[in-house]
């Protein structure tokens, strides 16, 4: 027995009871409610949640107790009672008591109910519905007037209450409380009036508040884009994985007649628990909307996209790229297999490492990092349960990947976890980890992080944006070298760290082994058939941009990437209109319109695959719509490659799994690591500021599109600065403020907030407030701040 | 090729030695019996006739005969159907399929906020078991007697909504429109209102 064993034996205390005249053997501090379920017996509830501390709202779970021959006089609810030595516990099973009171209380609480069963969402797969038939009495002595209240009113644009139907548990209230740290809904009134509301002055404008619609015990809360548009029988539900960010969520999509109607949270304990965010629930109508391609488009002589047939559309991709310079731009949202499909065809086919996933602000600093301290290491969500501090750099875990802030922020309410923010911006996610921020200028996080004092159970979150400061991720690498604390780079996009290990990126082949080293290669070459692989390190997303600009490319191989997410997207455009673009998409973007092959492939409910969250685990799904009649990305590289005569032989995703795992983790030297300063900052005039951003969670993302309930809770789009700067300029709250470069100018009302003086931010794509779009820049460079 | 079934040899069947029952050919009946079932014949002949000359005349169906459905209305047009799918859910064969929608206050086309916008049955499927009858918790759903239910394509045996819809009887407003002045829902399930109120035509 090891000692962290010894350690926990110790700690866990057994206690044996009877419940039902069965004994049962329950750690210490176990619910009543819970040590039954061991057993088997069902005690009917609504307002027990295991992720939720113990209430007793709904009376619903009445047990008769008994400890060491004392019998409490009245029924107990067994959703409040801690088990103890000697407990004797009849259930609804062996107490006649415990069965009128629990038969009392449903009367009761179905006094008040509407017969809405016909029209309510929740008919069919309704706790109230279900435990009214297993607990309930058949017939009701009401003969009065039932409440009734105006419905449904909108707690959001999104979350529809309807009062009548409510019972009280307090799930939503203490959901958003205890989880969320959004505590923008309350019950409100007393008595029969008592009813969930919101505050007069703060929208229910929580990224979670999707969670509450599915714990809702009853129809109480529903989800406006699902209301009234099928019913449980109706749905088709496969386990899924969500694609809108590296969480890594588990889900369930439900499915109607080929059409994706709802997704709610699965329930995975290691990651998500669950729970998941907004976007994720209700972000799907993407897939569904009408502009999504149906056929491959082909440019033809008179430069004009035609359609054309599959075997016509693949044919003219493999002779524009046959031969040719070409690079790869996987984009960021490619499953694991697709990535890895794309990382073959680039060596295999196409013969060069000019290839990579990111497609957004990058850096060599930040390429080498990947390589030497993220690819196949692995920092997971025990390691922030365990940790004692936890470091969030150029990282804004509610906006950027809000699992991880759940995980946090149950942390920081558990146990007081210390949490750190290096950041430009204190942001309300910080706030309400209780975090201690760092303020800093944009630019200078280096100096920040070198003086942060961590530990060996200490936890780094680095976010993708570390790689538009130059120096932050090496004085992070120092950081966790001096105090042996993890690190985790955490991705926006689903696909960036699946896209690192299949070796989507110039320095990496899959499995992390370096391109730079002969034996690594020689790795490669075997398992793919071929005889060289180039040992050069590949250009980054904006190096091949240049080169193509420049006539040293002549093709480019695009799957799913926006130019305006990039820097500099007039060069972006310009390679694309220079060179031949096979563009692999699902639905009408810049790249279509300049480029020659548009190839139509699937969405990610119409494909099975599988994504690498920011641990590195992977997050296995299946396709949820069964007769789609689009193709993965791999099944067209693969006929590409075929049609090159240069294949590579994973048309499928089962057959791709097994070549990665055969592959296995690269055991020899890692790539070394070469520190790059900090530049320093630029003096500003007048007026000016150091523009930083971040992407909000919910803004214009093209996942994103069609969902118009889902957009109506966004933040509100404002530009942030100092109260110093505010007071200079003669700005207050409200006031429009103009950021203005030598590309453009925006527009935005000012927010004063604790920021640098001499920056300003506003969130990088919401609406109004495009950055790269209208200023071509992010972060860290210099604007022009007046009062507009 | 162990495993492959070999033919058995006529010798093996055995067909002389199976058991059979001899027929024994009386020849005709005689001629008082032929004479019994001619008299039967001859007296059908005066009775009253059963069968009708088909389609020319059409005989009427049994009061509760399980034919065509029908969506109803409430006297004042309103659709009684709300969309429920509770006729589909009871459905043995799987031949009704049901979406739901929202009323607004624009588009009104039952009481209460949900009301069923599509409504398909498919009479290839239906078995007329009336469970779909019996699951409707609105009346909405009933069984007409009409039984000609014949037709030359698959695609015209699924019925669509405005196939099935009650025709508009006097004093129904065609929807969608407004409910009756200060009656809710529920007024409208209780059979209070029992035509259609002047402003409901006009607020359209």
């Amino acid at each position: 027995m090891t000692t962290a064993q010894k350690q926990t034996s110790q700690v866990v205390e057994m206690i044996t009871l009877v419940v039902d005249g069965f004994e049962v053997t329950v750690p210490k501090g176990t619910l009543v409610i819970r040590a039954a379920e061991k057993l088997g017996i069902q005690i009917p509830r609504f307002c027990d949640h295991p992720l939720l501390d113990p209430v007793g709202a709904c009376r619903q779970c009445l047990v008769d107790i008994e400890i060491n021959g004392r019998a409490f006089p009245k029924p107990q609810a067994s959703c409040t009672i801690p088990v103890e030595p000697g407990m004797i516990v009849k259930t609804q099973l062996t107490s006649p008591v415990a069965q009128k009171a629990q038969q009392g209380v449903m009367e009761l609480l179905l006094m008040n109910h509407p017969l809405d069963c016909p029209v309510c969402d929740k008919g069919g797969e309704c706790p109230l519905q279900n435990q009214a038939m297993s607990n309930g009495q058949s017939e009701s002595r009401f003969e009065g007037t039932k409440r009734t209240f105006e419905k449904p009113i909108n707690l959001s644009s999104q979350v529809l209450l309807d009062r009548e139907r409510c019972v009280l548990c307090a799930r939503c209230t203490r959901f958003s409380e205890q989880i969320a740290g959004d505590a923008f809904i309350t019950l409100n009134e007393r008595g029969a009036l008592q009813q969930v509301g919101i505050y007069e002055d703060k929208p229910f404008e929580s990224y979670f508040s999707g969670n509450t619609v599915q714990i809702c015990p009853v129809g109480a809360l529903t989800g406006a884009s699902y209301r009234f548009r099928a019913r449980p029988f109706d749905l088709v539900s496969t386990p899924s994985a969500c694609e809108h960010c590296a969480s890594g969520c588990d889900m369930r999509t439900d499915v109607r007649r080929g059409k994706t109607l709802r997704r709610l949270a699965g329930d995975d304990a290691n990651v998500n628990e669950e729970w998941n965010c907004d976007k994720g629930r209700w972000a799907f109508k993407y897939v569904t909307a009408v502009d999504r391609f149906t056929q491959p488009l082909v440019r033809n002589a008179a430069g004009v996209l035609e359609p054309a047939s599959w075997p016509e559309a693949i044919a003219a991709a493999a002779a524009g790229l046959t031969g040719q310079r070409a690079g790869v731009l996987v984009g960021g949202r490619a499953t694991y297999e697709d990535a890895y499909g794309y990382s073959k065809f680039a060596r295999v086919s196409l013969g060069t490492n000019d290839i990579d996933f990111r497609a957004r602000v990058t850096s060599d600093e930040e390429r080498d990092f990947l390589a030497t301290y993220v690819v196949a290491t692995t920092t997971t969500y025990r390691d922030i349960d365990k940790a004692d501090q936890v470091l969030l750099v150029d990282f804004e875990p509610e906006e950027e990947s809000p699992i991880v802030f759940l995980r946090i922020h149950k942390q920081v309410r558990k146990r007081a976890l210390k949490v750190h923010a290096i950041a430009t911006k204190l942001s309300i996610g910080a706030e309400k980890l209780n975090a201690n921020f760092v303020k800093v200028l944009p630019g200078s996080q280096s100096d920040a992080i070198a003086s942060q004092e961590l530990t060996k159970l200490s936890v780094i979150l680095v976010g993708e944006r570390a790689s538009e400061s130059a120096g932050t991720l090496t004085a992070v690498a120092v950081l966790a070298k001096k105090s042996g604390a993890k690190i985790a780079w955490i991705p926006r996009r689903a696909g960036e760290r699946g896209a690192l290990e299949a070796g989507a990126i110039g320095n990496l082949l899959p499995g992390g082994r370096p391109v730079t080293d002969a034996a690594a290669r020689v790795d490669m070459q075997s398992v793919w058939g071929v005889e060289t692989i180039s040992s050069t390190v590949g250009r980054s997303t904006s190096e091949i941009f240049a080169a193509a600009n420049e006539g040293k490319l002549d093709s480019l191989v695009v799957g799913g990437v926006d130019p305006l997410d990039i820097d500099n997207s007039a060069a972006a455009l310009a390679a694309l209109q220079k060179a031949f673009v096979v563009s692999l998409e699902i639905a009408p973007s810049a790249v279509t319109e300049l480029a020659n092959v548009v190839l139509p492939v699937a969405a990610v409910t119409e494909k099975s695959g599988s994504f690498l969250n920011w641990e590195g685990s992977a997050r296995v799904f299946d396709s949820a719509v069964a007769d789609s009649n689009n193709r993965s990305d791999l099944r067209i590289l693969s006929a590409i490659a075929d049609a090159m005569i240069k294949p590579i032989g994973i048309a499928t995703v089962s057959a791709t799994a097994r070549e990665i795992a055969t592959l296995g983790v690269w055991d020899g030297e890692r790539s070394t690591f070469s520190k790059v300063k900090a530049v320093a900052p630029v003096a500003l005039a007048e007026n000016e500021a150091i523009l930083t951003s971040w992407r909000r969670l919910l803004d214009l993302g093209t996942l994103q599109k069609g969902e118009g309930n889902l957009a109506g809770t966004a933040r509100a789009t404002v530009a942030v600065i100092s109260p110093t700067r505010a007071a200079e300029l003669g700005v207050q709250n409200g006031d429009a403020l103009r950021i203005s470069n030598s590309v453009g100018a925006i527009t935005l009302p000012a927010l004063v907030e604790d920021i640098h003086d001499d920056a300003v931010w506003a969130p990088r794509n919401s609406l109004g407030s495009e950055l790269l779009a209208k200023l071509a820049t992010a972060s860290g460079s210099v604007v022009t701040v007046v009062k507009a | 090729m162990s495993d492959q079934i070999e033919p058995m040899k006529s010798h093996e069947l055995g067909l002389n030695n199976v058991e059979y029952t001899p027929v024994v050919n009386e020849g005709p009946s005689s001629f008082f019996s032929q004479l019994k079932g001619f008299g039967l014949t001859f007296r059908t002949m005066f009775k009253k006739t059963l069968t009708v000359e088909y389609p020319e005349v059409k005989a009427p169906t049994a009061p509760r005969f399980h034919g065509r459905h029908q969506l109803n209305r409430h006297p004042d047009g309103l659709e009684k159907c709300i969309g429920c799918e509770l006729c589909a859910w009871a459905c043995p064969a799987d031949a009704i399929y049901v979406e739901g929608a929202s009323n607004t206050e624009e588009k009104r086309m039952s009481p209460g906020e949900r009301y069923g916008a599509v409504y398909q049955i498919n009479y290839l499927r239906c078995i007329f078991c009336g469970l779909c009858i019996e699951a409707c918790p609105t009346r909405a759903l009933t069984m007409t007697n009409e039984y000609e239910l014949a037709d030359d394509s698959r695609s015209k045996l699924i019925f669509e909504k405005e196939d099935l819809l009650a025709p508009l009887r006097a004093g129904m407003l065609m929807p969608p429109h407004p409910m009756y002045p200060d009656m809710t829902d529920t007024n409208y399930y209780r059979g209070e209102v029992k035509e259609a109120h002047p402003s409901q035509g006009q607020q359209q």
